[in-house]
């Protein structure tokens, strides 16, 4: 009898949480361990609590998402996928054919997120025909940063062409300023090798190279144009750039050592941090030529059991694209919402500019992915195109050598 | 039973490890070898597609580089250690006074992990900071030594970070070897009139042949594991140029998800270990069965 009894209440207890409403889980991978970012995630932690979810933090820091991948490898291989994972551009799609993400189409729908997301950027957030991720912001990556009171006092005003920008460093160079401050990592040569390519190559030319890998295109004399304008801008840097960390270059411009940065909008997190204001101490301008270069980071929803683990999902997945998170962690980021419909009139000058400029470049198809920041290609063949193009700024290598050997390590590659 | 005990309770306390060894070792280098053999990019898949991986392999440029890299490297840093390891030895045992100081000062280094070695010498070879820097401050305009930032010379300041860190742990292995040669064949040469140097080159370095073969073994093994001096010194950088078959395996495996290629790049350093240990262990094994 007393046997019995153990087993009926024993049996309540293990059928109680699927009759009561699943209470909303998420167990999130992410690699947003440093300041600022961290800040950004306990925003969405927050939100997320206050919903009636429970939030498991799970950060993986180290090597730019290189630790958190492995993390997520083995995960996933030993069946335990977290529930939503810091994922960007093609990543999302190698996932998804590994067969492990999860259907997201139902929040995506009942939220209308095909209205409110610039259509080559929803894009990324769609496998085949369902919605698998939620983006979270928009980086610009062609930017270029400059020390205002530099440029007023050589009387430069911020370049609109390439020829401006050599025009404007020799000027420089011959003052004794650094004209571009840059630190020789193999991610911040191919950072400012796309934004000369986009300058030079346009925005189809650009598209056909990065995004199709066209062969005509990367081996066109065009491309030998961007790698001779690599070689010149070489001579624009100071000669202790090698392995110098991106925020150390931001330094140099702040202080008046170098005029000029080519670095996504990240960087103007260092100058705000350092209580500059933008178009007072720092100008910001898109580097020379038409079109966007966009970074997104976004989290992917990977597939999981239990009903609580899917309403933690398809809460995350509101939240994240709701008005408030974007607002509140873009501001704090430095980048622009993912949306186009939030209200920017807490943002500063820079980004009311990114956010103009993407919406324009959204209508006339120059709204394109960072292929240097992992959105355009896969590891493998974004990897190929870096080794040559890093191999020849370090080196004396010939522009027609080098788009030789680019036009091999792509097909090398795939 | 006690019998029985004695006689197999060696073996039942090293199956255990026999058996990790196995398969942590053996097995993985097995499934390594598969994997290989496949297209595994994000994660490893087991289709056998044959030779693709090797032949990517070999046709990238940057792979080239990082073999030229190990036999630079390995040759400079196993060569140069071993005569500044020498030098050392036979200094430090002409009977000197604060012997023991020295030797601690020298072996010193080796306590230190490569990352150390790799960041301070970082500091030390930068020209905007270090010894570059130092001797302009002293009005050598024209001095320069910038060979970390330079792709040509790169390899070399990392043989130098090296060689600093091993030479005095080469040391202490002559040392040892000096000091077991037998003293009274000394002593009889020195009666015999025979000047020092020859001592050395022709009675005391051959008797030694065996320390030798104990100091190129270490060291060659830790150049062709390199990986964490070369990431705190340059990074593999300028471009790749100081890239080693290690930090090329690492990117493929971990920053590219190309699981396959990585996994064809161990092969080969694989390969290239077994070239330099096999004939160690059968000129052993021969020495054992005469």
């Amino acid at each position: 009898m007393k046997g019995i009894k153990f087993a009926a209440a024993a049996a309540v207890i293990l059928a109680s949480p699927s009759l009561a409403f699943a209470e909303p889980q998420a167990e999130v991978l992410h690699w947003w361990t440093s300041g600022g970012e961290a800040k950004s995630v306990a925003v969405l932690q927050k939100e997320f609590t206050d919903n009636g979810g429970t939030w498991t933090d799970m950060p993986v820091a180290g090597g730019g998402g290189d630790a958190a991948m492995t993390a997520l490898r083995a995960r996933v291989l030993s069946g335990n996928a977290p529930t939503a994972v810091q994922l960007k551009g093609p990543a999302i799609q190698e996932w998804y054919e590994e067969g492990a993400l999860a259907d997201i189409s139902a929040v995506a729908e009942a939220e209308g997120w095909a209205d409110v997301l610039p259509a080559s950027i929803a894009e990324h957030m769609q496998c085949e025909d369902s919605w698998c991720a939620a983006p979270v912001n928009v980086h610009r990556v062609d930017w270029i940063w400059a020390n205002a009171d530099v440029l007023k006092a050589h009387d430069i005003s911020m370049p609109s062409t390439w020829q401006e920008f050599n025009a404007a460093a020799e000027k420089l160079q011959a003052a004794g300023i650094v004209p571009l401050a840059h630190g020789g990592q193999a991610w911040q040569d191919a950072t400012v090798f796309e934004a000369v390519a986009l300058g030079i190559l346009g925005a189809d030319g650009f598209r056909k190279a990065f995004v199709e890998l066209d062969e005509d295109t990367l081996t066109s004399d065009a491309m030998v144009a961007v790698f001779d304008q690599m070689r010149t801008l070489r001579g624009y840097v100071d000669r202790n750039f090698s392995g110098r960390d991106w925020n150390l270059a931001t330094a140099m411009v702040m202080n008046g050592e170098a005029a000029f940065q080519v670095m996504g909008d990240w960087a103007k997190g260092e100058f705000l941090a350092a209580g500059k204001t933008p178009g007072v101490d720092f100008l910001c301008a898109s580097t020379p030529g038409d079109g966007f270069l966009y970074n997104v980071d976004s989290f992917a929803m990977f597939d999981v059991d239990g009903e609580d683990r899917q309403a933690g999902q398809a809460l995350l997945a509101r939240l994240i694209v709701g008005k408030n998170f974007q607002k509140v962690f873009n501001l704090n980021k430095g980048s622009i919402p993912a949306r186009t419909d939030v209200s920017l009139d807490e943002f500063d000058s820079c980004a009311h500019l990114s956010a103009d400029d993407m919406a324009t470049s959204s209508q006339n198809g120059s709204l394109l992915p960072s292929y240097a920041h992992g959105m355009a290609l896969r590891g493998a063949q974004a990897g190929a195109i870096t080794d040559v193009v890093t191999a020849h700024f370090n080196s004396d290598m010939s522009s027609a050598d080098a788009v030789e050997m680019l036009a091999t390590a792509v097909a090398n590659s795939l | 039973m006690a019998d029985w005990l004695e006689r197999n309770v060696p073996r039942i306390l090293l199956a255990p490890s026999f058996l990790i060894v196995l398969i942590f070792v053996y097995g993985f280098i097995a499934w390594t070898a598969w994997v290989s053999m496949t297209r595994s990019r994000l994660l490893p898949k087991y289709e056998i597609e044959g030779f693709i991986q090797y032949e990517r392999l070999f046709a990238a440029p940057r792979w080239d580089t990082a073999m030229n890299n190990l036999f630079i490297f390995g040759a400079l840093f196993i060569v140069v250690s071993m005569m500044l390891g020498l030098l050392l030895a036979i200094l430090l045992d002409q009977k000197i006074r604060i012997e023991g100081a020295l030797r601690t000062i020298y072996l010193y280094p080796m306590a230190l992990s490569m990352i150390v070695t790799g960041t301070a010498w970082q500091w030390v070879m930068n020209p905007g900071l270090g010894i570059e820097a130092v001797v302009r401050g002293w009005g050598f305009e024209n001095f320069a030594f910038d060979w970390v930032i330079d792709p040509d010379m790169a390899i070399f300041a990392i043989v130098i970070a090296a060689v600093w860190q091993a030479s005095g742990f080469v040391m202490a292995l002559f040392l040892a070897g000096l000091r077991s040669v037998d003293d009274e064949i000394i002593k009889a040469a020195k009666v015999d009139g025979i000047p020092t140097w020859r001592i050395y080159s022709a009675i005391v370095i051959p008797s030694m042949a065996p320390v030798f073969l104990s100091a190129f073994i270490v060291l060659a093994h830790l150049a062709i594991k390199s990986f964490d001096l070369v990431i705190a010194l340059t990074g593999g950088g300028p471009g790749y140029a100081t890239d080693l078959p290690a930090t090329y395996m690492y990117a493929m495996a971990f920053s590219r998800g190309d699981i396959g290629q990585a996994a064809s790049s161990a092969m080969v350093m694989m390969a290239v270990v077994f070239a330099i240990v096999v004939p160690y262990l059968y000129s052993e094994l021969r020495v054992k069965r005469g």
